[in-house]
């Protein structure tokens, strides 16, 4: 029973299918995980493997196809139920890629920090308001001549960090953080994310960090989980996951990080040329999704949907190359 | 000589609220089978600097008050029109940032191929045959790995994927046997997987060929991958110039090791801090060395005077008065 406490976020069987004119895109396809309060989970993947999808559906902006999400314990979205609670809502926050279009234009900084607390009615009248919105804009290490500035007159770096500031207004437990940094130049994005991590730190929150960008992530996630199609194919903790990774698509990922120094080149794992292309989701590959740019495929990926198979303590592969039962064929 | 030179190169913007200043004297020299990158954050001028070469600037509102463009001894912005096109056509070719913008939606990607190759091949003494052509283009994409060629040309570029739609472009680029290739961050809009096999294609293709590149990027592991020489700009200037390998190991200039700096490692160890503020605004950008709101090391003299490039070594030059 502690244990179940100790959990902020479950997600369980996941299923998110949208019904097109070509088909059936299966964005997300049986996706499982949970975190423990103050993590940091890294999702990471190509673009078309459904990471965005997982997290408007966490967020509650989709209603998923089938399977559970639980926050701290309790489904607050269960099939068929649109709306979400404005409890769950004060408890998770989410920060979207594209400042530019997430912050409104024609209002200012004010009335955009002041929104969120209006709506779950955490201050009493104005002056308490201005007063929470000066506190927010510190916590954010921005001064307080943004109060009555426009979106359009602030830097994209700036205008994340109100985007972070608006989704702290509400003292959320948990952040969603949707590639915060990828619209962003290198030089700004180290100053958000040591932004992020002394926030984190400091309110005891917890992450879900959605990027593409592994090398981020060896320096921010404590758990990190690759996507394909879909569906996940590598979860482990950040130090297990970079030296022993399993999945070959792990490892083609982690090669083809073009790297500064050569002491990071000797970490990444033997070049494995990437070939190929994420498929269409709309026809998935039978078997394992991942299996027609593999270079160790065998013939039961064609036919077989790989399960879940840990290999070491937190650390699953999904991939037969690792199925026991099949090693035992092989030999 | 060097087969492209710039030399005290401005280039303005007139726009409602007066004179955007973005490029302020750049001076920089590519010699034949050279591999030069150009880095920096968004907007430093990057990408402007490469179209006037190309002179594919929209003028108005871009106006060079000041500066020349050599290529081959022969200045860019003084040449006529008929002289442009065939520079254009045979000799600079240029790989967009964004594949999808850079193709023409209504046209199959046969036909803008067969097009880039017409002219390239044109030759007043000599009629050339479709057939001629047909094989070029044949081989054009199988030279950059594309499966299928027959199936492609027949396709619009939005049946195409991102990496596909690249790889068209780059087979454009290089089926005019020309002599210099500017590639303007060829891979930011591409998936990691993707953005690997695109830059290995790139730099197996001008090993082939023996041409001359310049690559411009702000992803950093990129031009360490591909370039020789690596050309550090900020808001509008060079700041640093030095090889690949030296620049990345032991970077001078603050802007240079604050950009480096702030990549995240592999190795772990925690983030870097970055660099404060932003990006001048062009309208008044800061009096002498443009850099010196954001310096940590800030002098008097650094906001009276903009620095000249000071001699570390042979290759390694710096705009910084730390290093006078």
């Amino acid at each position: 029973m502690i244990k179940l406490q100790k959990k902020i976020l479950t997600v369980k069987n996941l299923k998110k299918y949208f019904t097109t004119q070509q088909g059936v895109v299966k964005a997300v396809d049986g996706v499982s995980f949970s975190m423990n309060i103050g993590d940091i989970l890294g999702l990471v993947g190509e673009s078309g493997s459904g990471k965005s999808t997982i997290a408007y559906t966490i967020m509650g902006i989709y209603t998923p196809t089938e399977g559970e999400i639980l926050y701290k314990g309790d489904s607050y979205l269960n099939k068929g139920k649109r709306k979400i609670s404005l409890k769950f809502k004060k408890e998770m926050q989410i920060v979207f890629q594209d400042p530019g279009s997430s912050l409104n234009p024609s209002q200012t900084i004010k009335e955009i920090l002041e929104l969120p607390l209006k709506v779950h009615n955490i201050t009493k009248n104005k002056r308490e308001r201005l007063k929470k919105v000066k506190e927010i804009l510190e916590m954010v290490q921005l001064s307080q001549d943004y109060l009555y500035k426009y979106p359009n007159m602030i830097g994209g770096g700036e205008k994340q960090m109100i985007s972070i500031a608006r989704a702290l207004a509400v003292n959320p437990s948990f952040i969603l953080l949707d590639e915060p940094t990828s619209a962003l130049d290198v030089s700004i994005q180290s100053k958000i994310i040591r932004m992020l991590m002394n926030l984190k730190k400091k309110l005891n929150l917890s992450y879900l960090f959605i990027t593409h960008d592994l090398s981020l992530m060896r320096n921010v996630a404590n758990y990190v989980a690759i996507m394909y199609l879909g569906k996940i194919c590598e979860i482990a903790a950040t130090e297990e996951f970079y030296n022993h990774s399993f999945h070959p698509y792990t490892q083609m990922l982690l090669s083809s990080i073009p790297v500064l120094s050569e002491e990071e080149e000797r970490l990444k794992p033997k070049k494995i040329i990437s070939q190929g292309e994420i498929p269409s989701p709309v026809n998935i590959p039978t078997g394992c999704g991942f299996h027609t740019r593999c270079s160790k495929k065998m013939d039961i990926c064609e036919q077989e949907v790989p399960e879940m198979i840990e290999v070491g303590k937190g650390h699953f592969v999904c991939c037969h190359l690792f199925n026991q039962k099949f090693i035992n064929i092989k030999t | 000589m060097p087969l492209l030179e710039v030399k005290n190169l401005h280039v303005y913007f007139k726009v409602f609220e007066g004179k955007l200043k973005v490029l302020n004297g750049v001076d920089f020299y590519v010699k034949t089978g050279e591999r030069v990158g150009f880095m920096g954050e968004m907007g430093c001028g990057k990408t402007t600097l490469m179209k006037s070469i190309l002179k594919i600037l929209p003028m108005p509102p871009a106006v060079i008050p000041e500066g020349e463009i050599l290529f081959k001894g022969k200045d860019v912005l003084k040449i006529d029109k008929s002289q442009l096109l065939k520079l254009r056509e045979k000799e600079i070719s240029m790989i967009f940032q964004d594949p999808t913008a850079a193709l023409n939606p209504v046209f199959t990607v046969g036909t803008q191929l067969y097009d880039v190759i017409k002219y390239a091949n044109l030759d007043k003494n000599r009629k050339i045959k479709k057939e001629y052509i047909k094989n070029l283009l044949v081989k054009a994409l199988e030279n950059v790995y594309l499966p299928d060629p027959e199936r492609i040309i027949q396709n619009y570029p939005f049946q195409l994927s991102g990496g596909m739609r690249q790889r068209i472009c780059i087979a454009m680029s290089l089926a005019s046997s020309n002599s210099l290739l500017l590639a303007d961050e060829p891979d930011t809009s591409l998936d990691a997987t993707i953005k690997d096999q695109i830059l290995r294609l790139i730099d197996e293709l001008i090993e082939k060929v023996g041409n001359t590149i310049i690559l411009v990027s702000h992803a950093l592991g990129t031009l360490k991958n591909i370039t020789n020489r690596v050309y550090v700009m900020y808001a509008g200037s060079i700041v640093e110039v030095g090889p690949t390998k030296e620049l990345f190991n032991k970077p001078l200039h603050p802007y240079s090791q604050g950009l480096i700096r702030s990549v995240p490692k592999l190795t772990g160890y925690g983030i870097g801090e970055g660099i404060e503020g932003n990006i001048p605004n062009y309208l008044s950008p800061p009096v002498g060395c443009r850099f010196h709101p954001r310096c940590k090391h800030v002098m008097s003299i650094c906001k009276e005077r903009k620095p000249p490039l000071f001699k570390i070594n042979i290759d390694h030059k710096v705009a910084c008065f730390l290093y006078q």
